[in-house]
């Protein structure tokens, strides 16, 4: 049994998202904020942005196989990019706002859009549905979306900020990283937060060509290669490294 | 064959609605599902009951009225089939088939299966036109069109509005409708005048009453005219295009 629903009419005068303001004109970047396409774009180039880091963050610290020299040296070289036209990390603290900037550009947005779909089927279906093309990664994009979140503040904490619980010492990225992978349950929490981001890419890395309207009959199939390759990737590299280590290979 | 009908039952927009079952036998394989329905109603007055309400036109494909969830699909199993042309060969003799109406904020219910799409009819209203004056007919080649542009066109021009897009949509969006609706115009050479602010205009209407599209696809494949999901793509990108540009500059090619 449902919920007694709204006569048609009142439910149509009131919509599920505000309608421009007439007349007042906002600042441009407020008033294309508004619209639910752009922000699906918004979240789709903070995506990339994001894809990009993910990709460049797995290659750098893929030097654990080099040794301890190779990365703790690596490490040192990310606070001096830039030098000498920024001062020593200076460069590095403004890739880690515009990093900061384009996270909450895309949780606020995936947030509100969510919202919005929400208050726009208010009853759910009675019977089953019978989906025919959703996948299960393009249904849990939220779950997914928040599992990474939450890793990664844990992340931060437990190799950044040395809080995590496990021996840190500020300097030695080689030694922090098998110190805290070397504990099974720490290892399992990387390896799953790892998958859910494999599976969060499977479905954003298709479906951002489509948020930016790059669609083209000469390259449609490459998207879905390219969202599965992209994903692979950064799941083979990203697992390695606390499969490594907790069991013994790397230490 | 014999199948057992479990229909949404609602006598009104604001009564609770529940689902009844219904045997309907000697149905013939012949019957189309709107046909179906038709027993079941005469059958249904023949013994004082009130007949299930629900939207229907054409029965050829054409006018988009039919509008049932299937056994959990909008138009039921078929691709590319509209309830109307569901013939009951496509089930077993014995199937058991639930029917519930298309549910989206934007859809209110009015009575049993039918339900109130002029959200839609608020989308089109917004810019799914082209200003030009009438008149007499003009030249049939006076304007060029390339082969593929034509065909695409067309393709998006199928569209009959009929919302399976909509009900199959997680998200309750009416993104592959609306942009069905706006690029049939906006790839032609007619459409190109107002293309830009068809988009913005049609667009910021489609979100006053529907979710935002997440690129599941369920879209495509519930759509009897079987619409493509590139519109979508194409639709967002002259969307974000229109943002950034200079209305007086919209004449100039590139
Ligand atoms: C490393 C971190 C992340 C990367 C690389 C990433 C990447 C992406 C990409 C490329 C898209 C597709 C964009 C589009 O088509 O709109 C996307 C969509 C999305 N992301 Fe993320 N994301 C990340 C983190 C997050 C977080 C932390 C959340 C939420 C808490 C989140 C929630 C979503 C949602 C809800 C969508 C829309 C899903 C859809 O299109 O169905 N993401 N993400
Ligand atoms: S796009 Fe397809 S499913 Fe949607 S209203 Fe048009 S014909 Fe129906
Ligand atoms: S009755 Fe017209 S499309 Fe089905």
């Amino acid at each position: 049994m449902t919920k007694v629903s709204e006569a048609p009419k009142a439910r149509l005068e009131r919509p599920v998202h505000p309608a421009p303001k007439e007349g007042r004109r906002l600042p441009f970047i407020v008033e294309f904020y508004g619209s639910a396409v752009a922000k699906k774009w918004l979240m789709a180039v903070t995506g990339i942005m994001l894809m990009g880091f993910v990709f460049a963050h797995m290659v750098g610290n893929l030097k654990l196989y080099f040794g301890e020299k190779s990365l703790n040296h690596y490490a040192e070289w990310l606070k001096e990019i830039g030098e000498p036209i920024f001062p020593r990390t200076g460069l590095l603290w403004i890739l880690r706002f515009v990093l900061l900037g384009a996270v909450v550009v895309h949780i606020v947005s995936a947030a509100q859009l969510t919202r919005m779909n929400r208050r726009a089927r208010p009853d759910r279906y009675q019977a089953p549905r019978d989906y025919a093309a959703a996948t299960f990664a393009s249904r849990t994009m939220r779950w997914t979306g928040v599992i990474v979140a939450l890793f990664v503040v844990y992340h931060l904490m437990d190799l950044t900020w040395g809080v995590g619980g496990a021996e840190w010492t500020s300097g030695e990225v080689y030694q922090n990283i098998i110190n805290s992978f070397e504990r099974w349950p720490i290892a399992i929490v990387y390896i799953v937060a790892n998958l859910a981001l494999g599976v969060h890419l499977y479905h954003g890395g298709w479906s951002m060509f489509q948020s930016l309207g790059w669609n083209n009959g000469k390259f449609n199939d490459w998207r879905r290669m390219f969202a599965i390759g992209f994903a692979t990737i950064v799941v083979v590299g990203n697992v390695s490294m606390p499969l490594m280590v907790v069991t013994g290979v790397v230490n | 064959m014999k199948v057992t009908l479990t229909v949404w039952r609602q006598p009104g927009p604001t009564a609770t609605g529940k689902f009844e079952t219904y045997e309907v036998d000697e149905v013939s394989e012949d019957m189309s599902f709107l046909e179906l329905f038709d027993v079941l109603n005469d059958r249904l007055v023949g013994k004082g009951e009130e007949p299930v309400a629900f939207d229907h036109d054409c029965r050829e494909g054409i006018c988009g009225s039919c509008s049932m969830m299937i056994n959990g699909r909008p138009h039921g199993p078929e691709l590319g089939t509209a309830t109307c042309q569901l013939h009951m060969r496509k089930f077993q003799d014995g199937a058991k088939i639930t029917v519930e109406p298309w549910r989206a904020a934007a859809f209110p219910i009015v009575r049993d299966l039918v339900v109130d799409r002029s959200a839609f009819d608020r989308i089109v209203e917004s810019g799914g036109y082209i200003t030009a004056p009438t008149g007499s007919a003009p030249d049939g080649n006076l304007i060029l069109i390339p082969k593929a542009v034509a065909d695409s066109a067309m393709d998006a021009a199928q569209c009959i509005g009929c919302g399976a897009c909509v009900a199959a949509c997680p998200n309750g969006a009416a993104n592959l409708f609306t942009a069905a609706k706006i690029m049939h115009l906006n790839l032609l050479p007619q459409g190109q005048p107002e293309r830009w602010e068809r988009v913005t205009n049609m667009v910021q209407t489609m979100e006053r009453y529907f979710g935002s599209c997440t690129n599941h696809g369920e879209c495509q494949t519930a759509c009897p005219k079987e619409i493509s999901i590139d519109f979508i793509a194409l639709m967002n990108r002259d969307y974000i295009k229109a943002q950034f540009k200079q209305r007086r500059l919209a004449s100039q090619r590139g």
